[in-house]
């Protein structure tokens, strides 16, 4: 069957399995003489070619909780479970998930492979920092116990990792306990860039943190942005609750998203961002994953996908290599919706993962041949900066711009190798940047 | 509330499950797996369920039908729901050539689910209240070339709960047979899936909502009733002609 991630592009042909059980899995890996490589899979929530290999292991049945201690806050599931699911059972007990993406969709096992961030990584870091184990299957049908204590080369290859290690079949997660999931949101207007990481700098202590940013905006406003300041409430909700929404049901023709039309989304969002301006009290689910309640909603960027681009670049250059490519962007014209721009706080010891001190900005681009070369340009200007681009997203980052911005790539093939020595795991995207080979 | 899952480790009766934990029902789990079984059993604790118990079981043994069920009614005291979710599909081509593997099909998906029905029926009669709710399937409205046999037994026990509903009344006790098209579940692992198709959890849903609401005959998602209107409509000498 053809495959894609969430941006739809790239699209590959492949043999999808959907083990019932861990049993399962272990007996495919075990018994199945695969001709190419694998990958598992979670959600399929990453935007590019992280997922996507000639064969594809499913964790899509690996979604029971083994066990919940209520007093600690340890919860122990399979790697299939979503965030969704895990919020169903920790609100109620007084609990939230320690770090969350935009997206309730993603697996407990995709969030490790990329070591996902939320709007609190200065804060709370990345979410492998509140795994405290997880059991590992190798290409050769062993299983492996890993945490910091215990197999620690495997556990740091693994904590955003892209699958490459092997599968995780289940982890043991800290929760975070939390007054209520109500959300005071407090929302500030800047009128430039300069005045938006002014602001991110002076609300540092803030539990979350996040601006949506109009990457057409030019000149005087280039970078005019609204930033969403968080904190749970004292007295509020401890109740899940599920919004509902419409279905985007087929691709939109792509012609519709131009220039000119995009140009007007970004301004209205924006001006609607800005009349919300000030405190408000919201849902969590509104405020964590806005664009949920739109099933399908990436089929509005056509039949030929789009791309997301994340990049972070150090504090002390943030201001001047984002001015550089926001120019490059708003003068292309390409940049579509509302971009994204966090700060981090320090990286941790895994070896590929994406966060580490600095300002990182999320920009999406419908697929279409032009855009491409925009992205080499704006590779070379993160590299410049000692930047990276985010795996998670990415879906043409040449090996060259990969190599020379994670720095610990050598380490982690070198683990890598000794974990999978013939290879098994491999992705459409670890042979496109240099991790696997390209056979 | 005190709920009976028969084929507790299907994708369909997961997914009813959890949403039952949530509510914070007791259940009792029959399904031919241990290990999955218990894995089942520990997800539904994590979710809310106030007591698991569990047999495991292959439930095409009919002689011990009659003591599982009664064991299942003594560990829950009550019986509010019993669900029976199990079945497999047949290769059609090797039930043609042989009846062996016909036999088997029929009796998972037919006359194991009159047997349960039987036992279950008679504990909600004497209890004068609860409801038994059936899995059957679209492909017992009309036999088709591609499944046949499997067709056969679901639409026998679809014809069985019409009549059983009736004879049930008096007792206050409810039937319902819910009819899911194709579902993207193990069953159907390796099919090619296209828009017609739904998910366990979806079909999940609206089989709770109707046990909560007494319905009748359920077909998950709706717009199958209107499907299976049209495929039934068709004159025979077209029919037969068909390979759908
Ligand atoms: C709307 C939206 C918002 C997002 N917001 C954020 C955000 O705020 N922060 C952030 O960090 N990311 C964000 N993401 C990206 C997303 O969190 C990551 O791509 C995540 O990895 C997706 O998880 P998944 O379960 O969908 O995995 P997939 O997309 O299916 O897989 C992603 C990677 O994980 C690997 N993988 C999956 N399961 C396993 C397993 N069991 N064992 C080993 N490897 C496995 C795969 O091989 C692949 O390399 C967002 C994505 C979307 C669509
Ligand atoms: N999937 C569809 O498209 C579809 C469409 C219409 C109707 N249905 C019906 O929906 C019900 C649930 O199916 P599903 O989609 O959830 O598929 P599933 O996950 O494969 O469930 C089928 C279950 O039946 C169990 N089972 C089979 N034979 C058994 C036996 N002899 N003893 C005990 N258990 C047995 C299986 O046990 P193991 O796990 O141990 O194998 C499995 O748990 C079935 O009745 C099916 O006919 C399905």
């Amino acid at each position: 069957m053809q495959l894609h991630g969430w941006g739809r592009y790239p699209r590959i042909d492949s043999e999808q399995l959907e083990p019932a059980s861990i049993e399962f899995v272990q007996a495919i890996i075990n018994d199945k003489g695969f001709r190419d490589s694998v990958i598992p899979r979670g959600g399929g929530r990453s935007y590019g070619d992280s997922a996507l290999a000639r064969n594809v292991i499913s964790t899509r049945f690996l979604d029971s909780f083994l066990q919940f201690n209520e007093e600690h806050g340890t919860i122990r599931c399979g790697a299939g479970v979503t965030i969704e699911h895990l919020l169903r059972v920790a609100i109620p007990k007084g609990y939230f998930a320690p770090v969350l993406p935009g997206t309730r969709f993603v697996t407990i096992g995709g969030a490790i492979a990329a070591d996902i961030h939320g709007k609190n990584h200065q804060r709370d870091g990345s979410f492998c920092d509140h795994i405290e184990r997880f059991s590992l299957l190798l290409a050769s049908g062993e299983v492996l116990e890993c945490s910091r204590e215990e197999n620690v080369e495997a556990f740091v290859a693994t904590c955003g990792g892209m699958g490459l290690t092997g599968i995780v079949l289940e982890a043991s997660l800290k929760l975070e306990k939390v007054p209520s999931i109500t959300i005071r949101r407090e929302s500030l207007v800047s009128a430039n860039l300069g005045e938006c990481i002014e602001l991110i700098e002076k609300h540092q202590a803030s539990k979350y943190s996040v601006a949506w940013l109009d990457c057409q905006a030019k000149g005087e406003m280039l970078g005019r942005s609204v930033l969403h300041l968080a904190e749970h409430e004292e007295c509020g909700s401890q109740e899940f609750r599920k919004r509902w929404g419409p279905t985007v049901p087929f691709s939109t023709p792509a012609f519709l998203l131009n220039k000119y039309s995009t140009k007007l989304f970004n301004n209205a969002l924006y001006s609607l961002r800005k009349k919300t301006a000030g405190v408000k009290i919201v849902n969590y689910d509104s405020y964590f994953f806005p664009l949920d309640n739109i099933k399908h909603w990436n089929r509005v960027f056509g039949r030929k996908g789009f791309m997301q681009y994340q990049l972070v670049v150090p504090t002390d250059s943030a201001k001047v290599a984002l001015t550089e490519i926001l120019k490059l962007v708003a003068d292309s014209g390409k940049g579509l919706v509302v971009s994204v721009l966090k700060k981090f706080g320090e990286s941790n010891e895994n070896l590929l993962s994406f966060p580490s001190a600095g300002y990182t900005l999320t920009l999406d681009f419908k697929n279409e041949p032009t855009v491409f070369a925009l992205l080499d340009r704006l590779d070379q200007i993160v590299l410049a900066h000692g930047g990276k681009l985010y795996l998670a997203k990415d879906a043409r980052m040449s090996e060259n711009v990969f190599k020379n911005s994670y720095n610990n790539w050598e380490k982690f093939v070198e683990i890598k190798n000794a974990l999978d020595p013939d290879c098994k795991f491999a992705s459409l995207q670890s042979k496109r940047i240099g991790l696997t080979s390209q056979v | 509330m005190k709920i009976l899952l028969i084929g507790a480790t299907s994708a369909i009766a997961k997914a009813v499950a959890r949403i039952y934990a949530e509510r914070h029902a007791s259940f009792y789990l029959l399904a031919r797996n241990e290990e999955r079984l218990k894995e089942l059993a520990d997800d539904l604790i994590v979710r809310g369920a106030a007591a698991i118990n569990s047999q495991v079981l292959d439930l095409t043994d009919t002689t011990s039908h009659a003591e599982v069920i009664q064991n299942a009614h003594k560990a829950l005291e009550e019986l509010d729901i019993a669900l029976i979710c199990h079945g497999t599909l047949p290769d059609q081509e090797s039930c043609e050539s042989d009846f062996a593997q016909a036999e088997k099909a029929l009796n998972v998906n037919g006359l194991s689910v009159v047997s349960l029905c039987t036992e279950v029926s008679k504990i909600l009669k004497v209890q004068g209240s609860g409801t038994l709710a059936v899995i059957t399937s679209v492909a017992g409205d009309r036999g088709r070339q591609p499944n046949f046999v499997y067709g056969a037994a679901k639409s026998m026990v679809s014809t069985y709960l019409q009549g059983l509903r009736g004879k049930l009344l008096p007792y206050n006790v409810h039937v319902i047979d819910i009819r899911p098209g194709l579902v993207d579940s193990p069953m159907t692992a390796g099919f090619e899936k296209g828009p017609l198709w739904s998910t366990p959890e979806l079909v999940a849903g609206k089989v709770v909502r109707s046990i909560d609401s007494k319905k009748h005959t359920v077909y998950v998602p709706g717009y199958w009733r209107i499907i299976m209107a049209f495929v039934a409509s068709i004159p025979e000498f077209i029919f037969k002609r068909l390979k759908i």
